[in-house]
């Protein structure tokens, strides 16, 4: 692999800008001037250099739905937004519920080569809550989450059991929190404007309630807990008090959940309907303090394409889910970075180290220093772009934030010292 | 009492066609050949009634009636009959809130039916009209009085009493104003497009 | 006007507008051996219901055909609907085929906001029958209707909605029409059938129908469907009954000039006790009258007129 220099770059946006030399995957010197030698180039001046990204919650449809989202797809997207390596959510079809589906993700994932991913396995057979699945086998395959987002596993005895079974497996087991019965039909979040809508409500307790219990489930296990996709001003409060217990929990807040809230329902356009649902601007405000002090831990896509005849059509029929991957980092400048409650530092630390402790990813989320892995991203901070679904890498195109203007552009995405994405194209290994 | 200038009252491009005095001394005019047309005060004659079209038809066939009946001794019926539902030009032009409608108790059946308004131009409001009153009844026959004829007709439509014959150009309008809808009686002639 | 798709944000002049041309159609129409008007010829209204209702459909009907416009009704049943075609495929069909007007009932909240979004451009005028749980705005044009004719003015009345709001359209409908003409209007229901943060809704809410009763003009009275009395919304029919039915003694204890008013179909015994339903109080038929004179009224103010440029 030929080497290269990345010049002018700010590292976590701090200190006068120093050039950066890669060499066999590697940092190999960290200083202003380098030499490039016969080394590739990468003109970065006055950009941010951050380690890679990483997703913790990402749906790439392979198996089972390709017209929307292809491991190829969805990996591009995942270079072109900053991104590293992304876990990939365990409700495909067939369900990764057992080690043939995740090791099939694992090496499509390898095949394409665009960032790592990692296959999420599912907590029970088939999503249905009912009966573990083979966690072990897959922990053996290489699975360190498992979910069975997209549904909760609300029986609390199975709960339990995938808690304290998953300790033997150095695994962490990540919650969709949504008590079933309290959201039965559920539309939108459960205020003002859905009931003026007459969109049946998803309440904020739904969540909460399951939070506030798995927090107690994880302590009487001694467990680690991931809260998926947190909405609510409630859920943050209950993981402040966990935490402050000792309770090894962790959660992740999606960027969607950051900016936008339910006054998006008016009109009834279901590119505005996800689960858990947009909460009121009052939640947003909770929320990015609540990711500032690292009570959210991190940031994560819940990236969710879907075909155009399952948005274009009446709210109630339509499929919950939204695009995020390209677009996640601009939103956390717009609601973190901009109003001044995170630095580059922070950045990050929400979009990278954090997820990365909390799989358990070694490569990813490293220091920026001689003798790390090259596996880093670079933004251009001062950049503002126009978000264009039929643009984006996906094959669905369900942006919700379709015409809006965003502040910073990933620029240089790095795999282990290899460019995957750079301005706006990917690069497929040679 | 030096001839009076007419015009110069109004704005300029606005001319009076009709003074007050005009319209008054013209409706008296046309009572008296409503008494004369339909021999109404004879004991055999049919009855009439007297349909005003909105907005101006209406108060000018009360003005009618209350004439006839001071000159023939003769208490004719009066009535409203609003077209806009009969109306061909509904899709151009913008919302037309509906006038209200009310005929005599006794209805129009085997009535004389003389549909009243204010200026006769293309006809098609007559024409309506004259679908409306269809649907409102069968008059024994039906006779149109308008207070201005202003030509250019569209239809084969004619009336039995005109207060004044006005030729008058497309680019041009005929107001009408009366003392129960717009605070004065008079008739005026102004460009298309000019404030009224 | 270019839809009807709520009452929410519709401004008092436009819903005046309507309710006079709806008096107007009554009067103009009364006691004529033919009701019918030339006015929407060669118009062509499609109604789309994916919810079966009869009386809905057939105002619609009735109120086309006697604005001589061609209505053709499409049911869930035995059209392309019944085998799955989307909600969007069937609407540009029908503008295709060059319908000028789509009235829609359908069991999705927002479906009429859908399909005025995806016809604005044919130049096709969506009327929305029902909406899921959304509103009924023409329901509540009725009821404005019947209430003008029975009180004279709505602005300053105070009127009563009892029952399921949570789930009704009907409620939504009449809460935004009747409190932009002026009227207060107090919601009567258990908390369980309210919807969330009421306590923001231009309205006073109140869980005891017999304290309200002396102070009414007007008293509301919404359909308990089968399915809320399995849902666990409230313990018992009779408890129900008891608590929120109107009953000839809460009818004694309204004042005189008081209406009682009802959607349809009524569940007589639960909510509305049978005499009460036939009380000269009882508006309840002249609302089915009105509701064809309110529906003409609609068509007339969306169909006849100019093109408006979109």
């Amino acid at each position: 692999m030929t080497a290269l220099v990345l010049r002018g770059v700010r590292p976590y946006g701090e200190g006068d800008p120093v050039d950066v030399r890669i060499e066999d995957g590697l940092v190999a010197a960290i200083e202003p001037g380098l030499d490039a030698g016969d080394a590739e180039v990468v003109e970065a001046h006055g950009q941010v250099l951050l380690p890679g990204f990483v997703d913790l919650h990402t749906h790439l449809r392979e198996p089972g739905r390709e017209d929307t989202e292809t491991i190829a797809t969805g990996s591009a997207a995942a270079a072109l937004g900053g991104y590293t390596a992304v876990f990939a959510m365990a409700n495909t079809d067939p369900v990764a519920d057992n080690a043939v589906v995740v090791e099939h993700v694992w090496r499509r994932g390898r095949e394409v080569g665009l960032v790592d991913v990692h296959p999420v396995g599912a907590v029970t057979v088939g999503l249905r809550g009912e009966k573990l699945a083979e966690l072990g086998t897959m922990a053996a395959a290489g699975v360190r989450v498992f979910s069975d987002d997209g549904h909760c596993v609300h029986d609390p005895l199975l709960m339990r059991r995938a808690l304290e079974y998953s300790t033997a497996l150095d695994a962490v087991v990540a919650q969709h929190a949504e008590e079933p019965r309290l959201t039965v039909g559920a539309q939108a979040h459960e205020g003002e404007r859905a009931a003026r809508l007459g969109l049946a409500g998803w309440p904020a307790v739904a969540e909460e309630s399951i939070v506030a219990r798995d927090c107690l489930l994880a302590r009487q296990t001694g467990a680690r807990l991931h809260v998926c996709h947190v909405s609510t001003a409630g859920t943050a409060e209950i993981l402040r008090w966990a935490k402050g217990q000792g309770i090894e929990v962790s959660a992740e807040v999606t960027p969607h959940h950051l900016l936008l809230d339910d006054d998006r329902l008016a009109g009834y356009d279901p590119v505005n309907k996800v689960n858990p649902p947009l909460r009121t601007a009052a939640d947003t405000k909770v929320l990015r303090d609540a990711l500032a002090e690292g009570v959210v831990d991190c940031v994560a896509t819940d990236h969710a394409p879907h075909a155009a005849q399952d948005k274009d059509c009446e709210w109630s029929a339509a499929r919950p889910g939204m695009l995020g991957l390209q677009t996640a980092l601009p939103v956390v400048v717009a609601t973190m970075v901009e109003p001044g409650l995170l630095d580059w530092r922070g950045v990050a630390r929400v979009l990278s180290e954090r997820p990365a402790e909390i799989a358990g990813l070694p490569g990813h989320g490293r220091p920026i220093a001689v003798g790390e892995p090259a596996t880093l991203t670079l933004v251009d901070p001062a950049a503002r772009w126009t978000v264009r679904g039929a643009e984006l890498a996906s094959i669905a195109a369900n942006t919700p934030y379709e015409g809006m203007e965003l502040p910073g552009r990933v620029v240089t995405t790095l795999l282990r010292g290899r460019i995957t994405a750079h301005e706006g194209m990917v690069r497929e290994r040679e | 009492m030096a001839p009076r200038d007419r015009g110069a009252a109004e704005p300029a491009g606005r001319r009076e066609l009709l003074s007050a005095g005009d319209v008054a001394r013209t409706v008296a005019r046309m009572a008296h050949q409503v008494i004369e047309r339909t021999a109404l005060d004879v004991s055999d004659a049919t009855p009439v009634v007297l349909l005003g079209i909105p907005t101006r038809g209406a108060p000018l066939a009360s003005r009618l009636a209350a004439r006839v009946a001071e000159f023939s001794g003769v208490h004719v019926p009066t009535g409203v009959l609003d077209v806009t539902l009969y109306r061909d030009d509904l899709r151009r032009k913008p919302t037309r809130p509906l006038g209200t409608t009310e005929l005599p108790p006794d209805g129009v059946d085997d009535r004389l039916v003389i549909l009243v308004d204010d200026v006769l131009y293309s006809g098609r409001t007559i024409r309506a009209a004259l679908d409306a009153l269809r649907d409102a009844g069968r008059p024994r026959a039906v006779q149109l009085a308008v207070l201005v004829d202003r030509g250019h007709r569209e239809l084969p439509i004619r009336a039995d009493y005109v207060g004044k014959n006005v030729p008058t150009s497309r680019t041009e309008e005929v107001h009408v104003q009366l003392q129960e809808t717009d605070g004065r009686d008079a008739v005026l002639l102004q460009r298309k497009g000019d404030p009224a | 006007m270019k839809h009807l798709l709520a009452t929410d944000g519709l401004d008092a002049d436009t819903a005046t507008a309507v309710l006079d041309t709806a008096e107007e159609l009554k009067h103009v129409l009364l006691g004529r051996e033919v009701k019918k008007l030339p006015t929407l010829r060669g118009r062509t209204v499609v109604t789309m219901f994916y919810e079966a209702s009869t009386r809905t459909r057939v105002s619609f009907e009735i109120a086309g055909k006697w604005m001589s416009a061609d209505v053709i009704n499409v049911s869930a049943s035995g059209s392309s609907v019944g085998k799955g075609e989307s909600l969007r495929d069937t609407a540009l069909t029908l503008a295709a085929a060059g319908a000028d007007c789509v009235i829609v009932r359908h069991p999705a909240s927002g479906a009429a906001h859908r399909l005025a979004g995806w016809l604005t451009e044919a130049g096709t005028s969506v009327v929305n029958a029902g909406d899921g749980t959304h509103e009924h705005p023409t329901q509540a044009l009725l009821d404005a209707a019947t209430l003008r004719e029975r009180l004279g003015d709505i602005a300053g009345r105070r009127i009563a909605i009892v029952g399921d709001v949570l789930h009704s359209r009907v409620a939504r409908s009449n809460v935004h029409l009747l409190t932009t003409l002026g009227a207060e209007v107090v919601l009567v229901a258990p908390p369980t059938l309210l919807p969330a943060h009421v306590d923001r809704w231009p309205v006073t809410v109140s869980h005891t129908l017999d304290a309200e009763l002396p102070g009414l003009d007007a008293v509301m009275m919404l359909r308990v469907q089968a399915e809320r009395m399995h849902g666990g919304f409230f313990p018992s029919a009779r408890e129900y009954s008891i608590a929120y039915g109107l009953s000839e003694a809460r009818l004694r204890a309204l004042p005189e000039h008081a209406v009682v008013l009802h959607p349809g179909p009524m569940l007589r015994g639960m909510e509305i006790a049978s005499a009460v339903a036939d009380s000269q109080r009882a508006a309840i038929t002249q609302q089915v009258a009105n509701g064809v004179h309110v529906r003409m009224a609609v068509l007339y103010h969306l169909l006849a007129h100019e093109e408006e440029v979109a």
